[in-house]
């Protein structure tokens, strides 16, 4: 491996959370923008091609090395490590509606939900997948939700345009019903 | 009451908490009226509301759901559209609109919402499956780098201290150990002799404190040994003690 694969290497083992890609770059003044995507490159497939016990994952806008899911059963069977508690559905519902329509109130996931969502979004806003991004319009100014960094973490995200757009899902989004 | 989970939850602006019944199986009376279109196999623009409401009030009621606002509003709204549908219209009628519109449109916001559901809970598996390096569920702040510092460094900055100090008054510190084997034997050795012996006896008035506290501690170990027996007839009068073996033969 060049030195600077090995620099990023030994950066993004010492850390617990994806790094940016640009501070990635500034781990080394001398190293352009092209030759520390190419060093990424170079560490991944280091991992993938030598056969490593984990692998280099693209987060968020940053990076991450994670240990590959077929050791996860054995890691938390010797209790090393344990996997997070899923989200509920409707966790995950109020997630969804927040991360297409953002920024987005509480009124307009209720409706479509069709359920109260308040409890729901005071855990989401707790465990950091969500927050607080600005007010509404109209009577007492609602606040309006949006996601975090945080929650392309959860999902492994590497930005939200990789969730399919709304017009490739099965049902266009407020589509207009056909005619009756 | 299977698959029905009760819990209470405080609804925000302080209002007191309201008894909320959640379905583990259903996330909403949207989700429950899109799986009875799907059980009943019948087009989404074209529901027989009639019987879709039947089923939502038969299904609401065997899973013990009555109280649940969210699902009885929904009934209530069937009903009203399926009345609303038996009303007689011409047939020239123009501004006719279909009451389950509305529904309908609900029903498809609600239906893509949940494909996206499934393209999180896919992701969101594939997360929770491969670890980092540590799991942390928030950032935590960095904890404080150990401190590197050699000797050399030491005495440089102790240096540096004794220069800026006007008058370093320098001590020797000497260690003494407290000896309580040494004392005991001292005990012994009297209560040998004596089987009775006074505090004042043991500890000389020079004795420095070292010396008074190692006496003290070989005292209450032998006391809790049952070698001897240490009696104080009124508080700060002198501490009598007594060999054991003496008190047995009195």
């Amino acid at each position: 491996m060049t030195p600077l694969a090995k620099l990023l290497e030994a950066a993004l083992f010492a850390s617990a959370r994806p790094i940016p890609t640009d501070e990635l770059a500034a781990l080394d003044g001398d190293a352009s923008k092209a030759a520390v995507a190419a060093a990424l490159d170079e560490l991944r497939e280091h991992y993938d091609v030598d056969g490593h016990g984990v692998e280099l994952t693209e987060i968020g806008g940053g990076w991450q090395i994670l240990t590959r899911a077929e050791y996860t059963e054995a890691i938390e069977r010797a209790q090393l490590a344990s996997r997070p508690a899923r989200l509920s559905a409707a966790a995950l519902e109020t997630l969804a509606l927040i991360a297409y329509r953002q920024p987005i109130g509480r009124a307009e996931i209720e409706e479509i939900r069709g359920v109260s969502v308040g409890s729901v979004l005071k855990s989401l806003h707790e465990r950091g997948l969500i927050d607080v991004v600005g007010r509404g319009e109209g009577m007492g100014r609602p606040l309006l939700y949006g996601t975090t960094p945080i929650f392309l973490e959860y999902f492994a995200l590497r930005h939200l345009e990789e969730l399919p757009r709304s017009d490739e899902l099965a049902v266009a989004l407020r589509a207009e019903p056909r005619a009756l | 009451m299977e698959g029905v989970a009760f819990r209470t939850a405080s609804f925000d602006g302080g209002a007191p908490a309201s008894f909320v019944v959640e379905l583990s199986e259903f996330s909403g009376p949207l989700d429950l009226l899109l799986t009875l279109i799907r059980e009943e196999e019948v087009d989404i623009y074209d529901i027989p509301i009639a019987r879709v409401a039947e089923q939502f009030l038969l299904r609401i009621r065997t899973l013990q759901l009555n109280e649940a606002a969210e699902y009885l509003e929904m009934a209530a709204r069937l009903l009203r559209i399926k009345a609303q549908m038996l009303l007689p219209r011409t047939d020239g009628e123009e501004d006719w609109e279909d009451p389950r519109a509305e529904l309908v449109r609900r029903l498809l916001e609600y239906q893509q919402m949940r494909e996206v559901v499934d393209v999180l809970e896919r992701a969101g598996e594939e997360r929770r499956n491969r670890f980092a390096r540590a799991y942390v569920p928030q950032a935590a702040a960095p904890a404080g780098a150990p401190l590197a510092l050699s000797l050399s460094e030491l005495l440089a900055a102790i240096d540096r201290i004794l220069r800026v100090a006007k008058d370093p008054s320098v001590h020797d510190v000497i260690t003494r150990a407290v000896d309580v084997p040494g004392a005991i034997t001292v005990i012994r050795a009297l209560l040998a002799l004596r089987a009775h012996a006074w505090w004042s006896e043991l500890v000389s008035p020079e004795a420095e404190p070292w010396q008074i506290l190692s006496t003290l501690l070989g005292l209450l170990e032998m006391a809790k040994l049952g070698e001897c027996r240490v009696q104080q007839p009124r508080p700060f009068a002198d501490v009598e003690i007594t060999s054991d073996a003496a008190s047995e033969a009195a």
